[in-house]
C-alpha cells in the first residue's frame, strides 16, 4: 500500500489542535488571551511606549509557548492514552509524528499568532527585510523549543510534572526574562543571567530589526550565533536521545 | 511460513530482575493466540517486544518470517496494537480517533473517513460516532479502540488485556469482536481471565514469572498435566481418602480434589453415599493454570479475581 506523508502530517494537526478547538473551543480563548494579557499590561504601564517591544514579546511566548505545550501534549497522549505506543506499532515514522505535532502547535497558536501579527504591522510596520529577519529568529525559537519541549516528552512518564514544567519554564524565559521589555531595563550585574535564555538573544534581534534597540554589528551576529549554535546543538542532541522504541 | 518464532527471549529492565527468560515459542499465527499469566508474568514485556515497541535484552523473534527485531520498519507495515490501559483520547469522537489512526498509518483522508465509517458500523458503534469518547461508558471506549485496529489494513493484532475492566456483559460483546476480528487476521491476545482464553484462544500460551510453561491448543495443554479431573467441596465436608491424586484447600475453606478420571469416579461414588454436596468435572483452564504455574491454596485467592473457568462448577 502506498502511504501519504501529507496525510500522518495532518493527522497530529486534526488531532493535537483542529478537533481540540473544535470539540472544546475555550482552549482557543486561553491560547489567544496567554501573549496578549501581557501585552496589556505592558502597554498600559509604559503608556504606549513599549507597545512595538510588547507585541514582539507576545510573538517570541507564542511561538516559545508552542514548543513547550509540544511537550505536555506528546506526553498527554503518550502516557495518558497510550497513543504513543500504537503509533510506535504502525508505519508512521517518529519525524513524520513530531512534525505534524509541532504544525499542529502553530495552528492551534495561529489565532494569537494572526492578532500578533496584525498589531505588528500596524505599530511595527517593518520593510520586507526587517520582515524576514523577524520570521527568521521566530523560526528558530520555534525549533528551539520544540526540541526541548520534545527531549522532555520523551524522557517524561509523568504527565502532572510534564505539564507544570512546561508552565514554569515558559514562565522563566519568556515573561522574566527581557522579552517584553528591553534588555537595557534590567540592572547590570543582572543581565548576565538573562543572556542565560535563548529568549533573550531573539528578543534582542528582533527588537534591534524593528529600531528599538541598538546592537553593534558583532552583538548581532553574536546573537544569530548562538541561537542558530542552540537550535543545531539541541537538534544532534534530541535526534540521539529521544526514544521512539524502548531500549 | 505464517508462524510466531521466538528463540531464547529475554528481557532485563536495568539492574531488577529478568521479565522475560529465554522463552522459546512456536505457534501459528493465524486465529487467536492467548497468552495468559498472573500480574508480572511477563505478558506485557513480550507483547511489547513482538509488536516492536521494545528492544529485548537478547534473543530473537520472527512472525511470518519477518524479523521483528532487525526487521521492524517491514514489520510495522503489518501490524496494530491496542497497549494495556489504552485510552480513547477524552476530546474526540469515536470517528476522529479513528479516522487521525488511519491518517497516521498513511490512508489518505477520503479513504480513511469511508474505513473508519465501515468499522465503526461493523462493531455497531455508529449511533455513538459523533460522540465525545469521554461520555462514553468504559466498553463502548474499549470497542472503540478496537474500531480504530479493525479499520486498518493491519492483518497482525496485538491487544493487551482488552477486556480488563469491563463488566461479564461487555466482555461477552467484546469476544464477539475479537472473533469477528479473527476471521481474516492473527489476533494475539493477553488476558487475566482463564475463561476468555478458553472461550477465544485457537493458541494457548502460559507464562510464569517470565518462562513458557505451556504452549499449544486448550485440549493439547490439558492431556498434558497430571490431573484430569477435579471434585469440589463446600468448607468443612468430610473429605475422603485420595490415593493418587492432591487435595487442596481454599482460603475460605473448600475443598478440591484433582485426579484422575477413575478415582475420581469412585470419590464421587462415595461422597454420593454419604450425602455430601460436591461438583465433579474435568479441570478448568483455571485449574491447569495453577498446576502448570505451581499455585496452589494461594492461587485459589487469584480465582476470584480470574473468572470461572469451563467444566467444575463451584
Amino acid at each position: 500500500m502506498r502511504r501519504s506523508l501529507s496525510s500522518q502530517l495532518v493527522a497530529s494537526i486534526l488531532v493535537n489542535a483542529v478537533y481540540e478547538m473544535k470539540n472544546y473551543p475555550i482552549n482557543l480563548v486561553n491560547t489567544v488571551l496567554s501573549p496578549l494579557s501581557f501585552l496589556v499590561v505592558i502597554d498600559f504601564v509604559s503608556r504606549g511606549a513599549l507597545i512595538g517591544q510588547a507585541i514582539e514579546g507576545g510573538l517570541i511566548m507564542s511561538m516559545f509557548q508552542s514548543g513547550m505545550s509540544l511537550q505536555g501534549d506528546i506526553s498527554h497522549l503518550k502516557n495518558d492514552f497510550k497513543l504513543q505506543d500504537m503509533l510506535v506499532s504502525s508505519p508512521v515514522s517518529p519525524a513524520a509524528y513530531v512534525v505534524g505535532m509541532a504544525a499542529s502547535e502553530i495552528i492551534y497558536n495561529l489565532p494569537a499568532l494572526a492578532i500578533l501579527l496584525v498589531l505588528g504591522g500596524i505599530y511595527i510596520h517593518p520593510g520586507a527585510l526587517q520582515a524576514l529577519e523577524l520570521a527568521a529568529a521566530l523560526v528558530l525559537m520555534f525549533l528551539t523549543s520544540i526540541t526541548i519541549g520534545f527531549m522532555f516528552a520523551t524522557l517524561s512518564s509523568d504527565i502532572v510534572q510534564s505539564f507544570a514544567w512546561s508552565r514554569l519554564l515558559t514562565t522563566v524565559f519568556t515573561a522574566i526574562t527581557p522579552v517584553y521589555y528591553p534588555i537595557t531595563y534590567i540592572p547590570f550585574p543582572f543581565r548576565y543571567l538573562a543572556y542565560l535564555s535563548p529568549t533573550t538573544y531573539v528578543a534582542e534581534i528582533m527588537q534591534n530589526a524593528a529600531g528599538f534597540l541598538k546592537l553593534s554589528e558583532s552583538v548581532e551576529i553574536a546573537d544569530w550565533a548562538v541561537i542558530v549554535g542552540l537550535a543545531a546543538v539541541l537538534l544532534v542532541v534530541v535526534s540521539r536521545n529521544a526514544r521512539w522504541k524502548e531500549k | 511460513m505464517d508462524q510466531l518464532i521466538t528463540e531464547k527471549l529475554s528481557k532485563r529492565y536495568g539492574s531488577s530482575s529478568m521479565a522475560l527468560q529465554e522463552v522459546s515459542l512456536s505457534a501459528p499465527s493465524s486465529g487467536i493466540l492467548a497468552l495468559i499469566g498472573r500480574n508480572g508474568a511477563g505478558k506485557t514485556t513480550l507483547v511489547r517486544i513482538l509488536a516492536t515497541e521494545l528492544a529485548p535484552t537478547s534473543g530473537s523473534a520472527s512472525i511470518n518470517g519477518i524479523d521483528v527485531m532487525r526487521e521492524d520498519k517491514r514489520l510495522r507495515e503489518r501490524i496494530a496494537i491496542v497497549p494495556q490501559e489504552a485510552r480513547t483520547v477524552a476530546w474526540m469522537t469515536p470517528k476522529q480517533s479513528t479516522l487521525t489512526y488511519l491518517m497516521w498509518r498513511g490512508f489518505e483522508y477520503s479513504e480513511a473517513k469511508k474505513r473508519a465509517e465501515e468499522s465503526l458500523a461493523r462493531l455497531k458503534l455508529d449511533k455513538f460516532a459523533d460522540t465525545l469518547n469521554r461520555k462514553l461508558s468504559g466498553g463502548t471506549k474499549r470497542k472503540a479502540l478496537a474500531a480504530m485496529v479493525l479499520a486498518s489494513e493491519a492483518d497482525i493484532i496485538f491487544l493487551d488485556e482488552p477486556t480488563t475492566g469491563l463488566d461479564p456483559i461487555s466482555r461477552r460483546d467484546f469476544w464477539e469482536i475479537l472473533r469477528e476480528l479473527a476471521k481474516d487476521r492473527f489476533i494475539f491476545l493477553t488476558t487475566h481471565y482463564l475463561e476468555e482464553a478458553e472461550q477465544l484462544a485457537d493458541t494457548l500460551a502460559v507464562l510464569g514469572g517470565g518462562r513458557l510453561v505451556a504452549v499449544g491448543t486448550v485440549p493439547s495443554i490439558r492431556g498434558r498435566i497430571r490431573h484430569q479431573y477435579s471434585i469440589k467441596l463446600p468448607a468443612n465436608s468430610p473429605v475422603p481418602g485420595v490415593a493418587q491424586g492432591e487435595v487442596t484447600t481454599g482460603r475460605n475453606g473448600e475443598v478440591q480434589i484433582l485426579t484422575n478420571e477413575d478415582e475420581a469416579f469412585a470419590i464421587s461414588k462415595k461422597l454420593s453415599v454419604a450425602g455430601t454436596r460436591f461438583s465433579i468435572g474435568p479441570v478448568s483452564l483455571d485449574d491447569i493454570f495453577f498446576q502448570l504455574v505451581g499455585e496452589s491454596t494461594q492461587g485459589e485467592q487469584e480465582a476470584a479475581t480470574m473468572g470461572g473457568g469451563g467444566g467444575a462448577s463451584w
